[in-house]
């Protein structure tokens, strides 16, 4: 009897990402929601420019790799071409609350019917630890060595608060994966995310709260723990957003 | 023989693209080019087509990589400064393969310019314009009749080499009203098994991409594009001779300022002076092996031109100093008048035999 196996949507091959890092269990998540809504074979996904930029070797559906930020804007193209296809982004704070911040917030105004997975880990990962628009104040990265100052480069980004003061966006939740209770709230909110698009709501997005143990400089569990003491009393969890509940 | 109707250059792009099967078109408002995106927000709903006035012109090239991704013929429009925001992706478009068809109504720069027509665009658009290694087709129509014909052919060409078609015209071609034929040749349609459209459970993913982190790989890339690149220069060079047959003088110019030339030329003509045009219509491939050809019998070679002198470059290239190549030209939003060229041409004129 298997009690453990590979979502089918989860490419069989070894991942590049740091030991500690929280892209793992949410590409597992999105795995799993695309194997449970039984998508897979229309599912087209946007990778981004940043940590998860060779995303588009590790899911088997189709895939596009973006420019920096624009993923939002490449999934409108792929969704207009066909809107019986299932299209989603997966993006960091890098990427989409900074470079592409007009893609996000434009796509989110016009509810473009797409799934858009955020991965807010405050820092950028690929270029080696520099500040993101999501960096903490007083968060010591490589481009803010003495702490980010506020009154020098501002505060961060809130997205999913920004956001919900759109009228357009069908769906906006900020979850965790720090631990098991917030991974399964994570996948719920995922599901839904997807679900939404399936039945023509519009616009969904889940801000994933993820750790970076290599340039935040702790160990992956420190990393966990860093997240829930920094990170989440800054970008508090739950729902933003939710048309069809109101 | 099919009817005529009156259009503007700008329209009659838009509903060549139509003809040619473009259901998709994203763009931002500049002028002089803003008829093309009025034209498609008025038909493409009616057609169940796709018109959507993205938020910039960054947005709107990345639309167009989303639905050239799933294969199916997409367009943008716009003029000069935008295709410079434009550039990002149109560097990804040719990093990926993907076939597009990108509208450019010049008008002149640089920075914000002014709105008056241009060609100064010439080594944006033939050269790459952004970064990388590449090219991308370029067609310069000089007649609304050809921005519709060159618009359904950019199409066609882009899908056969999946690479990405500019139409490069100017302010006075969007402009200016003449009579159309729309009656078209649509070559057959192209297969795209690499397009991503959902896997079907049927086959293995496709990815669509241009990050290859090992330059050994990125190499290879660039040379199997390179070697369709000279697919297209050996069999996809058009261009228009105008009295070359005993031409002692030769004009090089393109669009608008071809015009104006065989206007010089019919003038000087009547005064007796042998001069005769080349009128490149795809600028890259550029037809280098007209002008060298010519270089073997004419005197001197006068490139005419709406900018500093960017093409004059590639007529120098490909004579090799055979002969001497002078610029007539204006610039920033101004024409050339006929006089000017005339000029030109009666002080080669003088300059002397070969």
């Amino acid at each position: 009897m298997v009690v453990f196996d590979k979502p089918h949507a989860l490419a069989d091959v070894p991942m590049h990402y740091c030991p500690g890092c929280t892209h793992g269990i949410v590409h597992r998540l999105v795995a799993e929601v695309i194997d449970e809504l039984g998508i897979e074979g229309k599912t087209i996904g946007i990778a981004p420019v940043g940590c998860s930029v060779m995303a588009y070797d590790y899911f088997n559906c189709d895939m596009i790799e973006a420019a920096h930020g624009r993923a939002p804007a490449v999934a409108t193209g792929v969704k207009r071409s066909d809107p019986n296809n299932i299209v989603f982004t997966y993006q960091g704070d890098g990427d989409l609350a900074s470079i592409g911040m007009a893609e996000t917030v434009h796509s989110a105004a016009r509810n473009e019917n797409i799934t858009v997975i955020f991965i807010n880990n405050a820092i950028y990962g690929m270029t080696g630890g520099q500040m993101a628009p999501t960096s903490l104040p007083g968060q010591v990265t490589q481009t803010s060595p003495y702490g980010r100052d506020v009154n020098a480069c501002g505060f961060p980004i809130k997205v999913c608060e920004m956001l919900s003061q759109l009228d357009g966006p069908e769906y906006l939740e900020r979850v965790a994966v720090n631990n098991v209770k917030n991974v399964k709230n994570a996948k719920k909110a995922i599901k839904k995310a997807f679900e939404n698009q399936v039945n023509n709501k519009g616009f969904s997005l889940v801000e994933v709260v993820s750790s970076c143990p290599t340039n935040w400089g702790l160990t992956p569990k420190k990393a966990l723990e860093w997240i829930d003491e920094k990170m989440i009393p800054y970008y508090p969890l739950g729902v933003y957003k939710d048309r069809s509940a109101e | 023989m099919s009817d005529k109707v009156l259009m503007k250059g700008n329209e009659a792009i838009a509903e060549a693209a139509i003809i040619a099967g473009c259901r998709h078109y994203f763009g931002y408002p500049i002028t002089p080019q803003t008829e093309v995106a009025a034209y498609m927000a008025k038909r493409m709903p009616k057609i169940g087509g796709t018109f959507l006035q993205a938020e910039s012109e960054i947005a709107a090239i990345n639309m167009v990589y989303g639905v050239a991704s799933t294969g199916k013929r997409v367009m943008t429009s716009s003029s000069s400064p935008g295709i410079s925001l434009k550039g990002e992706g149109i560097s990804y478009l040719a990093g990926a393969d993907l076939p597009a068809l990108i509208v450019n109504v010049q008008r002149g720069g640089p920075g914000l310019g002014g709105i008056q027509p241009s060609q100064s665009d010439y080594f944006q658009a033939t050269k790459g314009g952004a970064h990388g290694d590449f090219h991308m087709i370029v067609l310069a129509p000089a007649s609304v009749q050809e921005m519709a014909e060159l618009t359904v052919k950019g199409f066609d060409l882009a899908d056969k080499y999946r690479m990405t078609t500019m139409l490069l015209a100017d302010g006075t071609m969007g402009q200016m009203m003449e009579p159309v034929s729309l009656d078209f040749d649509i070559a057959e349609t192209v297969e795209k098994p690499w397009a991503t459209t959902g896997t079907k459970m049927e086959r293995e993913h496709n990815i669509v991409n241009s990050l290859f982190l090992q330059p050994e790989a990125l190499e290879r890339t660039n040379f199997e594009r390179f070697e369709r690149y000279k697919v297209v220069e050996e069999n996809e060079v058009l261009y228009e001779e105008y009295m070359m047959d005993d031409a002692e003088i030769c004009i090089a110019a393109f669009g608008i300022a071809a015009r104006v030339s065989k206007n010089a030329i019919n003038e000087a003509r009547k005064q007796g002076i042998k001069v005769g045009l080349i009128r490149p219509i795809t600028l890259w491939p550029f037809p280098s092996a007209q002008f060298a050809k010519a270089a073997e019998r004419v005197s001197s070679i006068i490139s005419v031109e709406l900018s500093m002198g960017q093409m004059i470059e590639d007529v120098k290239l490909a004579v090799e100093g055979k002969v001497p190549v002078t610029l007539c030209n204006r610039a920033g939003g101004m024409i050339p008048s006929p006089e000017q060229v005339l000029e030109a041409i009666k002080a080669a004129n003088n300059g002397g035999d070969k």
